[in-house]
């Protein structure tokens, strides 16, 4: 296992861009291979970017998905045992496919992704370091608060319509019967009423709202410390886990 | 304070005469009883019989005194901000030793540990565990758990080496008699975080929860450790030293094991047990709460019996039943439960720091020593915060949520010893355990100085590091959704990403909890209840309550409004309110329910905070009047009443939320209340709204989904409230109904029967659930209460005075002038659209099958959009259009509008002037 992060390692060192827009701060480019910034190799055992040996491991992770190709396609997340029951899976899975989510933002969906996409979209998820300045914890938090709202925004207008979040909801209570449909509905209007209500706050006879901007989402979800919550621990994955 | 020192004093004098003088010469009239019964024979008019109640009696008195004194402590505001009450009831039990003292030369109560660790004890920790917020809980177990048992252990030995260390250098008085494992043993009792006094400290401090959390978890945690560490050392002194062997160890090792996971096991299997019974209780509701209390100490008894960890057993038993119980049992037992466990437990408390004082006082139990006192002090002090840091340093390598330095000071700082290492020194044997009443002497002053001094301390600490402190909101619907969304997306992520991670076994357990256990231990009419509709119901209802609850603050406003009808019904309204606020209870797993013992001052502080952040930047919101559900599919009425519902609740707490966070501390115990209510019927609620639009006021229809549901709802009703009698009834009509609800209440304004004289009638936008509550005499109370509140919000009208206004509108127009002279008569507008191009909502009226297509009318609108209004109120209507189809008209944008805007133009302001209603909340 060790060699196989160990030439990860290398591998990257070549490729800089591979690991570097990993740090999802804005270094280097996943697409463009051009913009390759020289710094970017940090392999070393920071918390601030996905290390090689996490590279290594989700590359890995990778193979195994897509069955040794060089992509992933929609089935390949369809196939995941474990997701099956997610009741949200379909957004999230149409995540990873989405231009938006890359560095830097693009527009539309893909049909395949390569590993480079998998890795920047995987990054979002990556745990903050524990010393941050405040505007970095801020830029953090923005960066993650985007991506959730990208999942949301499905038809990538800049807002979260009220369609568009009553199919949020719904999915999310998919999982739990007849209820859900039914009680979906209700439950997201009345979140939007206080979306309106919180973001508007006064609003004129003739104004409507339109929508959830990505403002008023993060004035929505001012409270919630997503840079704390959106993490996952990739430094926790053994290698060994993954492969066998 | 003045007054309250002398109160205090007061307090005392007549205490001790009670209680210390009484019980002294009680033996003496007791015997005099018996002597004279002999001597004098005859027959006696009145007896002395003090030996017969005399042990109940104590008990009672000493209940009676904490009581009182937990009164007095809170009589004073600013006093209790400053000090935490364990301090005054230490004191207070200092105080009332002392004055015993004198009266009898010899302390006649102190802290016994059979009356501690049997009854004291578990009363708090089943508090504790029975509404310990799970999921706070388990998404931090694994910090929790290294603290309780790497921390703690790291505590014993360092402390109890260190000690020995310093008897070796002299530091330590020749006196005391104590070798290594003496040292060991006191160490291992004196270095446990004590939950009843963490309890108490950190309730009033409002730490952030997840601080909270690890502090009172690994208090209740450690108990295994310290019961194993006690134990083995206990025996180790017993045979001594020299003669233990190499298995022994081992041996201690094994028994750690066993207490702590049997102990957790003894909990669950209890924990299924009681959620299993309560499953069955549906026509013994009455002692449903018996069964929680009796399974959850039986518990800790069980637990007792087979020298497991009895706190680890009780607490998991009441982490592992609460989800099944709370959602098992009725309404009222829940309330039962939750008030009499918090009672419980906090009598214990208090009783538990007075006798801790009046323990202190007894000189013949403890021997001084300066050099041991100091010592353990120091190390204990020491080694928690090098503990602390330690592990904190190795577990922010895993956490997601790093602990920061400011976390691990308060970490350090509130490892608060407290009534267990008390009790357990005690316990010791005086003929083994040389040094006891050192040990003795150096525990108490171990406990009051933590208790005490860090106690009075960590509060200014806190704010002077600005720790986070936690806030009381609750979170909003929003926020729930997106809280629910994110777990799934940890545990899709995870998934792909190949890992097995917290999130993805959380949400096996999840999985598992859904397909078996919930089906196993949860009533068939509670199953398949989802989470997140059962907090949309809670805030639903919460909004409902305090919306309610307002109506006792408007008084003076009505008074001042001519339109006002009876100035008599406000009386009324306010009882409703009591009425309500009394029921309160159910079950939150917010941490703030914990807080049985809030620092009544703190509260308030917080509470008046909040009332003025609330006023300062959060106005009322007023996107109510751009309702229309009229673009609602066809076919989906159902929704519509639950809109209705949603939406009139939503707006009305808008309405009232400036005045909300005063009553704040009523109402959560009727929110509570409320919300777990939810719980029960969750899904059938807001399909009980009342359908304004029926005339016939015998039968109030429960909006109905689906007939299932239907059923079950009113099930669900019959079986929750036994013995009150509620006016609610089964829809006759469902069918008819759904369709008016769009435009309902509009047409029935000008009918609404608590204004227009047929009392009788649940004002159309309290939800059913409310009025389900109130017996029927309160009914009226209860209409009378509501009209008036919508009297008051209503500016007098100057066309007619009488009009009834429908409660929503009411609201609506609160702030404005007059009705303008636009305004239809809802009952004239029904049916027929006035402006065809505003489409006037003004809907079914009751008795009249409503026209589906419902438009809304806006008459203000008119002027300047009237055009615009059209196109977009199209789209709204159900039958006609697709919502969609609207964006054609106005461009892009349109679109979304019309979405919200179908939204926020509800229904039933119809009648009412659009542009009045600036904070037209009520319709939502």
């Amino acid at each position: 296992m060790e060699t196989v992060s160990r030439s990860r390692c290398r591998t990257s060192r070549y490729f800089p861009w591979l690991s570097s827009p990993l740090g999802a701060l804005g270094v280097g480019t996943a697409r463009e291979p051009k913009r390759i910034t020289p710094v970017t190799i940090q392999c070393m055992d920071s918390n601030d970017t996905v290390s090689c040996e996490q590279i290594g491991v989700l590359h890995k992770r990778f193979k195994q998905l897509s069955h040794n190709e060089d992509t992933l396609r929609r089935e390949h997340f369809n196939a995941i045992h474990d997701l099956a029951w997610n009741p949200i899976r379909a957004q999230i899975i149409e995540a990873f496919f989405d231009r938006r989510n890359l560095i830097p933002p693009g527009e539309g969906s893909m049909e395949e992704i390569h590993l480079e996409e998998f890795l920047v979209v995987m990054s979002h998820f990556k745990p903050p370091s524990l010393s941050m300045t405040d505007e970095e914890r801020d830029s953090v938090r923005r960066e993650k608060l985007r991506f959730l709202f990208n999942m949301h925004d499905t038809d990538n207008d800049g807002t979260i319509t009220l369609e568009e979040y009553r199919h949020v909801v719904e999915e999310l209570l998919s999982r739990s019967g007849h209820i859900g449909k039914e009680t979906a509905v209700s439950i997201a209007d009345a979140a939007m009423l206080e979306v309106a209500g919180i973001s508007m706050g006064h609003m004129e006879p003739d104004e409507f709202y339109e929508g959830i901007t990505f403002e008023h989402f993060l004035k929505l979800l001012n409270s919630f410390e997503i840079e704390a919550k959106m993490n996952v621990r990739f430094l926790n994955m053994n290698a060994s886990t993954v492969c066998y | 304070m003045p007054a309250l020192a002398r109160l205090t004093a007061l307090l005392l004098l007549l205490l001790v005469a009670g209680t210390g003088t009484g019980t002294g010469t009680a033996d003496e009239d007791g015997k005099r009883g018996h002597d004279g019964g002999g001597g004098g024979g005859g027959y006696r008019v009145v007896q002395w019989e003090w030996t017969y109640v005399q042990t109940p009696y104590v008990i009672a008195v000493w209940l009676l005194v904490a009581s009182v004194a937990k009164i007095l402590f809170h009589l004073s505001q600013r006093f209790t901000t400053v000090v935490p009450e364990s301090c005054l009831l230490i004191l207070l039990g200092l105080a009332l030793g002392g004055l015993v003292l004198l009266a009898n030369e010899k302390q006649l109560y102190q802290l016994e540990p059979a009356l501690f660790f049997l009854f004291l004890l578990p009363t708090i920790v089943g508090d504790a565990g029975y509404f310990m917020p799970a999921r706070l809980f388990f998404d931090n177990l694994g910090a929790i758990l290294t603290y309780a048992v790497a921390g703690t252990l790291w505590n014993a030995f360092g402390t109890g080496l260190a000690l020995h260390a310093a008897k070796l250098m002299g530091l330590i008085d020749e006196r005391v008699q104590a070798g290594l494992m003496d040292f060991l043993l006191f160490g291992a009792l004196i270095s446990a975080v004590d939950p009843v006094a963490v309890l108490a400290v950190f309730e009033e401090v409002h730490v952030n929860d997840m601080l909270f959390i690890i502090v009172f978890g690994e208090s209740l945690l450690n108990d295994a450790v310290t019961v194993v560490l006690y134990k083995v050392y206990i025996s180790f002194v017993e045979v001594g030293v020299e003669n233990v062997q190499t298995a022994d160890y081992f041996k201690g090792i094994a028994s750690f094991l066993v207490v702590s996971v049997g102990g957790t096991l003894v909990g669950l299997v209890f924990a299924v047990l009681l959620s299993f019974i309560t499953r069955f209780t549906k026509k013994v509701r009455i002692i449903e709460p018996l069964f929680v209390f009796l399974m959850v100490y039986l518990a800790y008894l069980t637990a007792e019996l087979f020298s497991l960890s009895s706190i680890l057993s009780m607490t998991f038993c009441g982490i592992g039943a609460n989800k099944y119980v709370e959602a098992n049992i009725s309404q009222k037992s829940r309330t039962t439960v939750k008030y009499t466990m918090k009672t419980l437990a906090s009598i214990a408390e208090t009783l538990i720091f007075i006798f801790l004082g009046i323990s202190a006082v007894d000189k013949s139990k403890w021997a001084w020593d300066t050099g041991l006192v100091a010592c353990t002090l120091v190390f204990i002090f020491i080694f928690r915060a090098v503990g602390v840091v330690a592990q904190t340093w190795v577990l922010n390598r895993f956490r997601l949520v790093p602990l920061e330095k400011i976390d691990q000071v308060v970490m350090s700082y509130g490892g608060l010893r407290g009534a267990v290492a008390f009790a357990l020194v005690v316990l010791l044997d005086g003929r083994r355990v040389k040094a006891k009443d050192y040990f003795v002497a150096t525990t108490i002053v171990v406990v009051f100085f933590t208790v005490m001094f860090q106690g009075l301390t960590i509060k200014p600490l806190v704010k002077w590091l600005k720790v986070p402190r936690s806030t009381s909101r609750k979170p909003t619907i929003n926020e729930e959704i997106h809280e629910r969304a994110f777990d799934h997306i940890l545990t899709a992520v995870e998934d792909i990403a190949g890992l097995q991670g917290y999130h993805h076994w959380r949400d096996k357990w999840e999985q598992f909890d859904k397909n078996y256990l919930s089906k196993l231990l949860l009533r068939k009419s509670v199953y398949r209840k989802s989470e997140l509709w059962e907090a949309y119901q809670k805030i639903n209802i919460r909004d409902a309550i305090s919306l309610i609850d307002q109506g006792g603050n408007l008084t003076s406003a009505r008074l001042s409004l001519p339109s006002m009808t009876s100035g008599a019904s406000f009386p009324d309204a306010s009882n409703v309110a009591n009425y309500l606020r009394e029921n309160g209870g159910g079950v939150c797993l917010d941490l703030q329910v914990i807080d049985n013992v809030p620092g009544g001052k703190v509260e308030e502080a917080m509470e008046t905070h909040h009332v003025l952040a609330e006023n300062l930047y959060k106005p009322r919101r007023r996107y109510q009047s751009h309702y229309s559900r009229h673009f609602m599919p066809a076919g989906e009425k159902e929704r519509q009443d639950r809109e209705v519902f949603q939406r009139n609740m939503r707006s009305r707490m808008e309405t009232f939320k400036s005045g909300r966070h005063k009553r704040h501390k009523k109402e959560r115990s009727v929110k509570k209340r409320r919300g777990s209510d939810a719980k029960d019927d969750a899904g059938d609620k807001p399909r009980r709204n009342i359908s304004w639009q029926d005339k016939d006021p015998v039968v109030v229809p429960l909006g109905s989904d689906e007939d299932e549901d239907q059923g079950e709802c009113s099930d669900a009703e019959k079986e929750e409230d036994v013995g009150i009698t509620f006016v609610a009834v089964k829809p006759e009509t469902p069918k008819q109904r759904p369709h008016s609800v769009a435009a309902a209440p509009t047409g029935d304004d000008t009918h609404l029967p608590w204004k227009g004289g047929g009392v009788l009638w649940p004002p159309p936008c309290v939800s059913l659930e409310a009025t389900k509550v109130i017996p029927v005499d309160l009914q009226q109370a209860w209409n009378q209460s509501i009209s008036s509140l919508e009297s008051v919000s209503s500016p007098p009208l100057p066309p007619a005075p009488a009009e009834p206004i429908h409660p929503r509108v009411g609201a609506l127009s609160r702030r404005t002038a007059p009705r303008p002279l636009s305004y239809t008569p809802p009952g004239s507008a029904t049916g027929s659209s006035t402006g065809s191009a505003t489409g006037s909502a003004t809907g079914s009226p009751v008795s009249a099958p409503p026209p589906p297509p419902v438009s809304v009318r806006v008459p203000l609108e008119k002027e300047e959009g009237d055009e615009e209004e059209e196109d977009e109120m199209r789209p709204l209507m159900p039958s006609l259009r697709p919502p969609g189809a609207a964006a054609a008209s106005s461009g892009r944008r349109r679109k979304p509008r019309v979405y919200l805007r179908s939204l926020v133009t509800a229904p039933p302001p119809v009648s009412e002037e659009p542009h009045q209603r600036e904070r037209g909340p009520t319709q939502l």
